[in-house]
């Protein structure tokens, strides 16, 4: 194996990593800040994906797209929370989980409903298409550089949010003591909402990139979840250092795994046979990780220990 | 009587009624959609063990139900080849034997729930539910990636597989011995809920500290609650599989986990009766709702939806009215 495809599968490792950033942070946001666990935020996701797909479609500007996918899944996320979500807050985890996944098969077939079962194609932005030549002369895909630039820049925004500014002291306290910072004057369910509708944009931005890169269709948002989920075991929940870390984590061990574990297998028994055998043992490599970090950090790296 | 053992009593009536009407009317899709619902209400079941009595909730029993699924295609497409399944150290061969099949779904399914119950219960809460997620997932892409049983395409069997003395290709004797299997299972829960085992998981569940100072270890109590649940729902993914003599990866998907759930919500938490209760409106659903239109999943999903706010004691909570949960 060269240096160069190395190189290659570390940066698409990097890529896979930071669209997943994009998913945890909301998901570990909405948990840290409301405690509830929300299994359609992968419906978000593909509502980014369908709205930049319809827009780009229409009128064939990537940029508008984009905007349409940050919108739509914002707004969906917003009125999803004041509709169901609001009442779910003082439930246990079984209902939220129920009614999330109740709100998974709404999303689900409705966009079935409006647009088929056939999945559409969101195209590269033309300045973005083609390959780039990086130092050491490796040719990668301008497109998925970009998507870790953004990944990296959408990151610093968000700890910029956070720790710099008033809405983040807000979202902040509102994870420390809800009553208190109601007592204090601020409108918590105003606070929730936009929590709730910051973290489906961020969803829906990833959707919407990363469909660029695969298929736009029903369906798309519920591997990545489960993916985000792991990402969130591995850093610990309300972190965003540590979805960052964890995702980048999961991010290259799923995609190192999937290049080098075959390999290995091969060259450690000589047979194709033991190569497949090292895929489908790949397949589970982020899993294997996950049950690594909980047998000796219950909590996730960066999570409070109880 | 109460209302409960009233609508109990329905049900049992219903499962036993209604086959023996289609058997009679030579309706034989009835059947097969009573067997789908009793195999389903079978899985559940298990589940209510973990989930209802336990508290634990198991996003991830689809890991299970494919075990079971594979514990049966696996041995049985042996069977079907003359292929051993293994010639070093010693010779094991694959069985088209029911009982058999049974036995290995179950320990296979057992094994498999200890290994990830001894991990997943080292968290609790939420992790607890996206733990368990995960390791279905991890699973099911297992299963796509493995080659050697099918991979992607899963694997057929050509003959439902034998039971001593009865034909199982005739959809009412299947029937009957799932309909046995799984009052067998509901007699074996209401004295398991009975005893103390049943009694201190539930402790447990209620108050994990007072169990701990009076002795109870939560953490052996729970492993071995969500053992048997895996057990139960392997079983009754061997089951399944045999019903449609097929077995896919799409058994250890989690849209199966999450109608598991589905099953155990709508019928009712941790009532004896809910899981077979919430397995049958489910298919009754699909079969009705799946007729009038082909984005059915939608309204199954309003109705959960209002399941879960207005009527959180499922359908038998709304029927039998909510039991006194002592606090």
């Amino acid at each position: 194996m060269s240096l160069i495809l190395l190189a290659e599968q570390v940066l698409n490792g990097l890529q896979l990593g930071v669209m997943l950033f994009l998913m945890a942070a909301g998901l570990t946001l909405v948990f840290g800040v409301m405690g509830l666990i929300n299994l359609a935020h992968g419906s978000l996701y593909m509502i980014g994906a369908f709205a930049a797909a319809a827009v780009a479609g229409a009128t064939g500007s990537f940029l508008l797209a984009l905007m349409a996918a940050l919108a739509a899944s914002a707004a969906a996320g917003a009125l999803v929370e004041m509709l169901v979500i609001r009442r779910l807050y003082a439930r246990d985890h079984l209902d939220q989980v129920l009614a999330t996944f109740a709100l998974i098969l709404i999303f689900s077939e409705g966009t079935r409903w409006i647009f088929g079962s056939f999945p559409l194609y969101l195209n590269i932005p033309e300045a973005l298409s083609g390959p780039v030549t990086l130092p050491g002369g490796i040719q990668y895909p301008l497109y998925r550089l970009a998507l870790i630039g953004i990944g990296l820049a959408v990151a610093v925004g968000l700890f910029f949010l956070i720790q710099k500014t008033r809405l983040g002291t807000r979202i902040r306290a509102g994870e420390a003591d809800r009553e208190m910072v109601a007592a204090l004057g601020v409108n918590i369910s105003a606070l929730y909402t936009l929590v709730f509708a910051l973290g489906a944009a961020l969803a829906g931005l990833a959707g919407a990139l990363v469909g660029a890169i695969q298929s736009v269709q029903v369906g798309m948002g519920e591997p990545v979840l489960i993916l985000a989920f792991v990402v969130i075991v591995i850093g610990g929940i309300g972190s965003i250092k540590g979805a960052l870390v964890g995702s980048i984590l999961v991010g290259l061990t799923d995609t190192l795994g999937g290049v080098l574990l075959p390999e290995l297998f091969r060259t450690l028994t000589g047979s194709d046979g033991a190569a497949a055998s090292g895929s489908a043992v790949a397949s589970m490599a982020i899993y294997i990780l996950m049950a690594g970090v909980l047998l000796f950090k219950p909590t996730g790296l960066f999570g409070q220990t109880t | 009587m109460t209302r409960e053992a009233l609508v109990n009593g329905a049900l049992i009536a219903g499962l036993v009624l209604v086959p023996l009407w289609a058997w009679m009317a030579d309706e034989p899709f009835i059947i097969t959609l009573t067997t789908r619902a009793a195999i389903f209400a079978l899985a559940a079941v298990g589940l209510n063990l973990c989930l209802g009595t336990g508290g634990l909730v198991s996003l991830g029993h689809a890991a299970f139900f494919g075990i079971g699924g594979y514990a049966m295609g696996i041995l049985a497409s042996h069977a079907q080849s003359y292929q051993p399944i293994m010639e070093t150290p010693f010779l094991i061969n694959g069985t088209k034997s029911m009982p058999i099949i049974w036995l290995v779904a179950c320990l296979a399914s057992g094994l498999a729930a200890a290994l990830i119950g001894a991990l997943s219960l080292r968290t609790a809460g939420v992790y607890f539910i996206m733990i368990t997620l995960a390791f279905g997932q991890m699973l099911y892409y297992f299963a796509i990636s493995w080659p050697a049983y099918g991979g992607e395409d899963g694997l057929s069997i050509y003959v439902r597989n034998g039971f001593p003395g009865l034909n199982t290709l005739d959809p009412i004797q299947f029937y009957a011995l799932v309909f046995c299997i799984l009052m067998l299972t509901l007699g074996l829960m209401s004295r398991l809920m009975k005893s103390p085992f049943g009694l201190a998981l539930n402790a447990a569940r209620q108050s994990p500290l007072r169990a701990s100072t009076v002795g109870i270890s939560p953490y052996r109590l729970r492993l071995l609650a969500f053992t048997l649940s895996g057990m139960i729902t392997g079983l009754a993914g061997a089951l399944f599989a045999d019903l449609n003599r097929f077995v896919s990866p799409s058994m250890f998907s989690w849209q199966t986990s999450g109608e598991i759930i589905v099953f155990v919500i709508l019928g009712g938490t941790a009532r004896l009766f809910g899981p077979v209760a919430g397995a049958v409106v489910f298919i009754l659903l699909e079969h009705v709702l799946g007729g009038i239109s082909d984005y059915w999943h939608i309204h199954l999903g309003l109705l959960l939806l209002a399941v879960v706010l207005f009527a959180p004691g499922g359908l038998l909570g709304l029927i039998a009215g909510r039991r006194k949960i002592h606090v």
